[in-house]
């Protein structure tokens, strides 16, 4: 309690834990001296649902539809972490046409999750046509995984050793035909958002990272990348297809709000560009897309995945018997999220809401394993306050340019 | 018919309360609004604070900590209020019952008058579902 | 691949008390708990490795943390082990090294019962305040309940 102690004299602004910012329950004290962010506290736990726990219970192949259900945005990132673990710690490789169905469905994901991430910045900003442009143009990638595995979300494409279903032959034309179309919208897109005067104005110098910060957090994914640092587990580490296929690592030098959009939106083109890649070398052609596993011998075993907004690591221990006796998971937003402490401090109210949206919190992911406060309870219908203050703070910056 | 009712018919505002879920049911919603689905054409509209909501729409397993946050919502909203889980956690814990932080489900916390189940249940069946809300309240 | 375990060997010396080579891109040092402050500053600081996370494992006789290091230039992920006291799990905490170790270390104080000397805000981070003291949910024995 050292900080709320310190900090009775200055004005807390409490954002959430039911906030019109974050999809999910998520609790932020904003202690203020006038329009100066002087501390942020982070409390966590509404999305705990002990997944750490409820994994010792459940056999190897159910885990990965548990560790699916970590998060419905990144869902597609927890199994194959964790099949990726398991791997490493059989040691035993993979099909090659499971490697490139593997990094199919990853960068589909990536692409629909960026997308997603776009339209709540923008809605943030009070830009809601962004919001309902990047969301329109993310119902077609749904859609292609509504033909390849049968749901809009949670996939249960993959399995220990392999994938659980083939990619049909026939449904491939219609996966390019939808990605065509849907690169020259998100050209479009790419194009209005980075050349538009206001949002260059309102996100530009907010929420910068140095390097330092990066390295004292250990933050990853697009958040590190928009900083300079160019770390990404599908070339440092390679796994899947991503060794097999031709594409980038995006880096920008800034650090701040702008540059993580920028570094989201062209990592859309070099996903498209993997998935298309990937498509050439299944198409036409059959093959196995599943090594027999029989039994997870005890030992440990380390797994990781670039997830959408970063790295994902899952660590596993086994005993020999047919469950986890550790089952560690790190996603990427319980490093991103506490950058803040370094991004928020020293903003102004204003501008909070998108610098914490800027790292693309996901707090179901963060919470993985399993506030009340009296007080603040009162405030709860402050939470408005923020997107409007944003949005006020938009407006304002329309009518100067 | 009570006149309430009758006025809390034509436009339905909704609120939506997560209390531990995955993430996936929360987009679900999301998407309803977006121009695919379009739920505005009804009426309905998310809004940003429990006093203005008609419906509370529920996700996640509602965990020991969401709690009391979740009944200090339900209490905020305007009366009549009706109230939808949505998926499989808000309808019965999911495969997450047997965690240490299970709180709910839903319904043994606040009353629930329709669920909607799936994991995640598609946009379609969400509108389906507030359809029947819909019915229910005539 | 083999000048990792070379540096790792040159910098550390006879800290190391086992390696565990499980193939060229994970490799698990074991270090004595009272030089791991000393070890995470080196590999952190000097050999700047990127820190991923810590997690902390119950074992029949004994808790265990393992620090996860990330080499990423080479791919490698380097994991220091380090064994604690089964009846009072406590061990410096590393808050001053690596700021961002706060949050985890946290986790496991309150899921684990693992106790972090030095570090600035011990408190409940993902459960309840009121949660009962005693009851750590990662603990195997909570589970037979």
């Amino acid at each position: 309690m050292n900080n709320k102690q310190q900090n009775t004299k200055k004005v807390v602004v409490p954002i959430g834990p039911y906030h019109p910012l974050l999809e999910e329950p998520e609790f932020f004290a904003l202690y203020c001296e006038g329009e100066k962010v002087v501390d942020v506290e982070w409390q966590a736990g509404y999305n705990h649902r002990g997944i750490e726990k409820l994994s010792e219970s459940k056999h190897w192949d159910q885990v990965t539809f548990l560790v699916e259900r970590i998060c419905g945005i990144c869902s597609t990132s927890h199994p194959f972490a964790y099949c990726n673990a398991i791997e490493d710690l059989l040691g035993i490789t993979v099909p090659e046409r499971a490697r490139y169905i593997r990094s199919i469905i990853g960068e589909l994901e990536r692409l629909h999750s960026h997308l997603l991430w776009v339209g709540l910045a923008g809605h943030f900003l009070g830009y809601n046509t962004v919001f309902m442009w990047a969301w329109k143009y993310r119902e077609p990638v749904l859609d292609i995984f509504e033909i390849i595995t049968g749901n809009r979300n949670h996939y249960a494409m993959f399995k220990i050793g392999g994938v659980r279903r083939d990619i049909e032959n026939e449904d491939i034309p219609k996966i390019r035909k939808v990605l065509g179309e849907l690169k020259g919208k998100i050209e479009m897109l790419t194009g209005a958002v980075l050349d538009d005067p206001v949002l260059a104005a309102r996100l530009k110098g907010v929420g910068v990272l140095t390097k330092e910060h990066i390295k004292n957090f250990g933050a990853v994914g697009p958040v590190a990348r928009a900083s300079g640092v160019d770390i990404d587990v599908r070339k440092d580490d390679p796994y899947a297809a991503y060794p097999l296929v031709e594409w980038k690592v995006i880096t920008t030098e800034n650090g701040d709000v702008f540059d993580k959009a920028v570094v989201r939106l062209l990592e859309c083109f070099e996903s498209m560009k993997i998935i298309s890649q990937c498509l050439d070398a299944i198409e036409g052609k059959k093959g196995e897309i599943q090594a027999e596993v029989r039994e997870v011998p005890s030992g440990e075993g380390i797994g990781r995945h670039e997830a959408p907004r970063g790295e994902c690591f899952h660590y596993i221990r086994s005993d020999g018997t047919n469950r986890p006796t550790r089952h560690k998971i790190r996603a990427p937003s319980y490093v991103n999220i506490p950058t803040f402490k370094a991004s928020c401090i020293g903003q102004t109210i204003a501008d909070v809401a998108i610098i914490l949206a800027g790292v693309d919190p996901c707090y179901c992911c963060t919470e993985r394993v399993a506030v009340y406060d009296v007080e603040k309870k009162k405030k709860l219908h402050n939470f408005k306050y923020l997107v409007e203050k944003s949005k006020e703070k938009t407006e304002k910056i329309r009518k100067e340019i | 018919m009570n006149i309430k009712i009758k006025a809390l018919k034509k436009s339905l505002w909704v609120y939506h309360v997560s209390g531990g879920s995955c993430n996936n049911c929360d987009i679900e919603i999301l998407d309803c609004l977006t121009p695919k689905f379009d739920i505005e054409r009804f009426g309905m509209v998310l809004v940003g604070s429990p006093r203005h909501a008609d419906v509370l729409l529920c996700t996640g397993i509602v965990n020991k900590k969401c709690v009391e946050r979740v009944k200090e919502v339900y209490k905020q909203t305007a009366k009549p209020c009706v109230v939808v889980a949505i998926g499989s956690c808000a309808c019965s814990g999911g495969m997450f019952r047997d965690g240490y932080q299970m709180g709910g489900p839903l319904d043994k916390i606040i009353p629930v008058d329709v669920y909607i189940p799936g994991c995640p249940p598609k946009p379609e069946a969400m509108i389906a579902g507030i359809v029947k809300v819909l019915e229910k309240l005539k | 691949m083999k000048d990792i375990i070379g540096i790792l060997k040159e910098n550390l010396g006879d800290r190391i008390k086992e390696i565990k080579i499980h193939n060229n891109r994970r490799i698990y040092l074991t270090i004595e708990k009272k030089d791991i402050k000393d070890c995470t500053k080196i590999i952190f600081k000097d050999l700047n490795a990127r820190y991923i996370i810590a997690s902390g494992i119950e074992n029949f006789d004994s808790f265990e943390v393992l620090y996860h290091f990330g080499f990423d230039k080479e791919g490698t992920v380097v994991s220091i082990r380090t064994y604690l006291d089964k009846e009072k799990p406590e061990i410096e905490s590393l808050t001053d090294i690596i700021p961002g170790i706060s949050y985890i270390e946290r986790e496991m104080w309150e899921l684990l019962g693992i106790n972090f000397t030095g570090h600035p805000q011990l408190e409940h981070f993902l459960l309840r305040d009121d949660w009962e003291k005693g009851n750590y949910p990662l603990r195997k024995e909570t589970y037979e309940q």
